[in-house]
Order: structure tokens, then sequence, then C-alpha cells
């Protein structure tokens, strides 16, 4: 009986999730060649992704994203949901949606606005060029795009994350608090040897998607594009290099190994955080 | 590659038993979502409003975590945040009331001379002859079926998984978590080269049907089914000699409410927003969802030579968003609760 409930969703979920990473696994075994047609060549694809040079350079380009933009979204995030779980705040009802606000924003528009707030021409960095008579740095020039890159990510998912730790912050008992306070405890005192360790599995969860959010970068970077080509080629993420080598060179056989390798190592580090993360304490 | 990431698993595999997270916080939210109003009030006009109306108590400790007092400066630095969330908002708001001119010669965070803002909606709604609404209609089609398509089998799955013991269903459960840990992106190749063989890439259905497939939905309403709907109500429906279609819509589906309106609302807020997914199935223009129409004409209006139409690009954007917004600011008390009981993110 429980089958005729879970049919659907497992029927679905084999024909849009499963079939695909098969179809991928049996395209990354061929080659298609301009003389002989497609041919079967085992691992060379493998062999050829592992030593790309174009791939590499995306995979570090996100590793140092990752590396800067998760820890400030996540603290800034953690700060905020501190607070307004505090009861300390003015308004704290507001303070909860308007943060959450920016995830109810496509990463289309979200991209566009900040994209024209990056602007010389009528967006707030021309504006204080103007008023001030300076020239501030181009936030879309090639060294300061991925940051720039990182303030849209950062903005449009600070407000989710503040959301995960407050409602995980929510259900801490209150008496660990009370028991805490009669043992004299101050409030960073209870924050950190009460509310951060209630909270772990929340942050561990929030670091891993915000891990896998990062290695799958490319809505961002891919509308950005427009407004800054010579910032962000083709290759800047692996995705973006996945998808121009799929749709722009009609290379699905090795871009589908590209896809393969990157899934792969995004399991291999998630994973990894999430045994280290659970570990501790 | 279907290694999972393993923390819902993990607090999810034996939600009656789990100590951790998933258990309490879900027991918490059934509370929240379906009675957030009552409780509120009960606890304002109960116990903790006398110990409020009694000025002498709430004076001998004013400092414990459990009644404290609002802060100034807290209130400021938090701000600093609250600044930075809602100014680019307020620039897309603003700059969504200028023409061309006003856009190139104002100053960003404050209006032009004069407020443009109906007459940039017009246009937008008809400029490329009423590309726009079409585009909205896209939009509506692909969240009405695919995010209500996928409500309807995380909420059916959920329910199996949580009230049935039938065999796989642990498989079933590894295996759908451990997908989540696949890039979505990863799967793009692979899942357009066999809807192009099967005909569906540039139709809706190749934009739907990846859509019914929540993860988040489907371990939310596992999670929630497991404490909302008590097991011996289902049996005791079933001693009543009422079929299991009929116990599931009388009796378990009035309970899992809740979580189905914030699984419906995710998954609306999924689709509606989606952009890669449609961009690598649609082509014909004719399809498009919102999004892909939005980025369409800016890469227009960027071109050199193109129709400079950034004021519609904006009021664009502006109008993309408002309904979505609206969604959310008027259902905020169950997407909350719906966070609490899933703690995850997709």
């Amino acid at each position: 009986m429980g089958w005729g409930f879970a049919g659907p969703f497992v029927a679905v979920f084999g024909l849009v999730l499963l079939a695909p990473i098969g179809y991928a696994l049996y395209l990354s075994l061929f080659k298609d060649r301009l003389i002989g047609g497609t041919s079967f060549v085992g691992l060379e694809n493998y062999g050829e992704a592992l030593a790309d040079t174009r791939f590499w350079e995306g995979l570090a380009r996100v590793g140092l994203f990752l590396l800067v933009q998760v820890p400030v979204m996540l603290g800034v995030a953690l700060l905020v949901a501190l607070a307004i779980d505090s009861g300390r705040l003015y308004g704290r009802t507001f303070f909860r949606v308007a943060v959450f606000l920016p995830y109810a924003v496509p990463a289309v528009v979200a991209s566009l606005i900040w994209g024209f707030m990056y602007g010389t021409r009528f967006g707030l960095v021309g504006n204080i060029n103007d008023a001030l008579g300076v020239t501030l740095p181009d936030p879309l020039s090639p060294s300061l795009v991925l940051a720039s890159i990182g303030n849209i990510v950062t903005w449009e998912f600070v407000g989710y994350n503040m959301l995960i730790f407050y409602s995980a912050l929510k259900v801490v008992p209150r008496s660990l608090y009370e028991a805490a306070a009669i043992d004299g405890a101050g409030e960073w005192r209870v924050i950190a040897s009460v509310k951060l360790p209630a909270i772990r599995s929340s942050l561990v969860i929030a670091t891993i998607f915000s891990i896998i959010g990062s290695f799958q970068l490319f809505n961002e970077p891919s509308i950005l594009q427009k407004l800054a080509p010579n910032a962000i080629t083709s290759d800047f993420t692996p995705n973006l290099y996945t998808y121009s080598l799929s749709f722009a060179g009609q290379q699905h056989n090795y871009a589908a190994t590209v896809a393969i390798v990157m899934g792969v190592i995004t399991a291999v580090i998630a994973y990894t955080v999430q045994l280290r993360g659970m570990r501790k304490g | 590659m279907t290694t999972p990431p393993v923390p819902a698993p993990a607090a999810a595999a034996t939600p009656a038993t789990s100590a951790s997270d998933s258990t309490p916080s879900v027991s918490s939210s059934t509370t929240a979502a379906s009675m957030t109003a009552p409780a509120d009030r009960a606890t304002t006009t109960g116990a903790p409003s006398a110990a409020r109306s009694d000025p002498k108590r709430r004076r001998r400790s004013p400092r414990t975590p459990l009644s404290p007092r609002p802060s100034v400066p807290l209130t400021l630095v938090t701000a600093l945040v609250l600044v930075y969330t809602l100014l680019p908002l307020a620039w897309l708001f603003i700059n969504a009331t200028k023409d061309q001119k006003g856009l190139m010669n104002s100053f960003g965070l404050w209006f032009a001379d004069d407020v443009n803002l109906w007459d940039n909606i017009t246009r937008t709604l008809t400029y490329d002859d009423g590309a726009f609404v079409r585009w909205l209609l896209n939009t509506l089609l692909y969240v009405a079926a695919g995010a209500g398509g996928a409500t309807v089998l995380a909420v059916l799955g959920g329910y199996a998984l949580a009230k049935f013991a039938f065999p796989g269903r642990r498989a079933v459960f590894a295996v759908v978590i451990g997908a989540v840990a696949v890039p979505g992106t990863a799967l793009a190749v692979p899942t357009f080269l066999m809807f192009s063989r099967m005909g569906l890439t540039n139709t809706p259905w190749a934009v739907i049907i990846p859509s019914l497939i929540s993860p988040f939905g489907l371990y939310l309403m596992w999670v929630f089914a497991a404490e909302a709907v008590p097991t011996e109500l289902l049996e005791a429906a079933r001693i009543d000699g009422s079929g299991e279609l009929r116990t599931f819509f009388r009796i378990a589906l009035p309970l899992l409410m809740p979580g189905t309106v914030t699984v419906l609302l995710f998954s609306m807020v999924a689709t509606w927003n989606n952009y890669f997914l449609p961009l690598i199935m649609i082509k014909d223009p004719d399809w498009y969802p919102l999004t892909l129409g939005l980025n369409a004409w800016n890469a227009q209006a960027q071109t050199a030579g193109g129709e400079p139409v950034f004021d519609i690009v904006i009021t664009g954007s502006l109008l993309t968003i408002v309904p979505i917004v609206a969604v959310f600011l008027l259902l905020q008390r169950y997407w909350q609760s719906g966070l609490a009981a899933g703690s995850v993110k997709e």
C-alpha cells in the first residue's frame, strides 16, 4: 500500500534524477569525433578533464569564493539570528521578515539590481563618483568581479540562513538558559556554551548547503556576464564551463564528464564537512 | 555521486527515536503552524503577562536572558544588516519610477523630478507586443503545474514513508537524500539531451517535469507526517472499514495541511525564480518564463546598437518580484514554522 502513495514521487524522481545520472555516466565514456562518429573511449574523457587547466582554474575560483563568502554570510546570519533570539531588539518581527525578504527575489532580478547599482552609468557607484569627484574601483572589473558576485550571493541568502539558525534557536529549551543564569553565566557565555552547541546540526547543515551552492555557482555570473563580458569568461566557474562546452561547443560527452567530476568533488567535500562537523562535541 | 551529505538522513532516519533537531522542532512547528494565534494569545493573557504587569518583579531581574530589555545599541547595529538587505529593493522601486533620462541624470537613491511609474508599467506590459504578459502567464503555468505537482507528490510520498512499512522504504529515502548532493547543474546536460531525444525541449513539459521533484519537500512532509498524524487514528479508521484513500483524504490530509502549505510556498518560490532549467530547455521566447525574458531584454539593452530599455528592464524586475514577495509576506506564519520543522535548505 505504501508504494501506492510513494510510487508517483519515485517514478518522476527516477526520470528526472536517476536517469540523467546514468545517462551522464554513459555519455562520459564516449567521444564524438569529426571523422568516425561516436566511439567508445573508456576513461579517456576523465583523463582529459583531470588535466584540463580551464576546469581547475574555475574550481580554484569557486574554492576561493567559498572560503571567503560562506564564512561571511553564515557569520552575519548567525549574529542576526542571535540578536533576534536574544529578545533585545526593538521590532524583532520586522527584522526577521525584512532580512529574509531577498530570498524571495529571483537570482536574475538580484543580479540585475546589483549589476545596475555596480554600474558607472546610472548606478550607485557612478552616483558616488559624480557626487564626490572620485573614481571608485569598478566592481565589475576582472579583479573585483568575484567579490561583487559574492556580495550578491550573500545578499540573497543571508536571510535564509538567518531563519534556519533562528528556527533552531527557538526550540532550545528555555530551562537551559535559566540554569546557566543561575550559574552566573553572562550572555556571551550562554551563547558560547549553550546556544551554539544546541544548534550545531543546523550550523553544519547550513555550511554544507552553502558549500554545495558555491560549487554550483552559475546564475549570478551568467547574468552579470552581459554587464562585464571581459571579466567573466566562459570558464569562470565549473558550471559555466560545462554549460558553454555543451551548448556553445556541442561537446556533450566531455561536458558530461566535467559535470560528473564536479559532482564527485562536491559530494566528497560536503560529506567530509558533514563527518567532521558532527563528530566534534 | 550519490553519497549523501547525510545531515538530513542522519537526523531523519529514525524520526520517532531521534533526539536531534528534527523531532522536537517538528512538534513545536506543528503547534506553531496550526495554532500560532491562539497560542500567542494564551501566553500574553496567561501567566507571563501577569508577571509583566507586576513592575517590581520585572525590575528585580532585568538582565537575565529570560526577561531581557530591548537594547538601542544592539538594535542599531542589527539595523545595518537591515539597510543592506533593503537598500537594493529601495533602489529598484525608486528607479522604476524614472524614465531613461531620469535614470541617467538623477541620484540613484532618490526620485527624479517627474514620477513615471504608471507610464513605465504600461510600457513594460505592452513592449515587444506584450511579451511581458505572455511570460507572466508562462510563469504562472510553470508555477501552478510544477509547484502544485511537486507538492502533491511530496505529500503523498512523505505520508507513505512516515506511515507505511513497505519493502524498499529505507532505500527510497537514502537515494532521495543522496541525490540532493548531486549538483543540479551537473544533471543539466544529460537531462537536456534526454529530453531533447524525447522531443520535450522547447515545450512547457521540459520545465514542468523536473520541477515536480522536491527532495526538500519530501523530507519535510516525511518528518511532518510522522509527528502530525497519529498512527492509532489511522488504525481506528481502518478497523472501521475505511479504505486507504478515504483515510488519507478524510483524516491524514487535514492534519498535514500546515506542512503542505509550507512545501507549496517554497516550491512556488523555487519555480517562480527558476532560471537555469528554462535557460537550457527553452529556446523559443514564446515559452520563456519572466526570469529568462528579463535577462533577454537586459542582454538586448547591453549590446551595441540594441535599443536601450533599462527603464523597462527595471520596471519589469519590480513587477516580477511583487507577487512573490506579497505571497511571502501574507503567508509568513506558514513558511516560518515549516522551516522550523525541516531546518533544511533545498
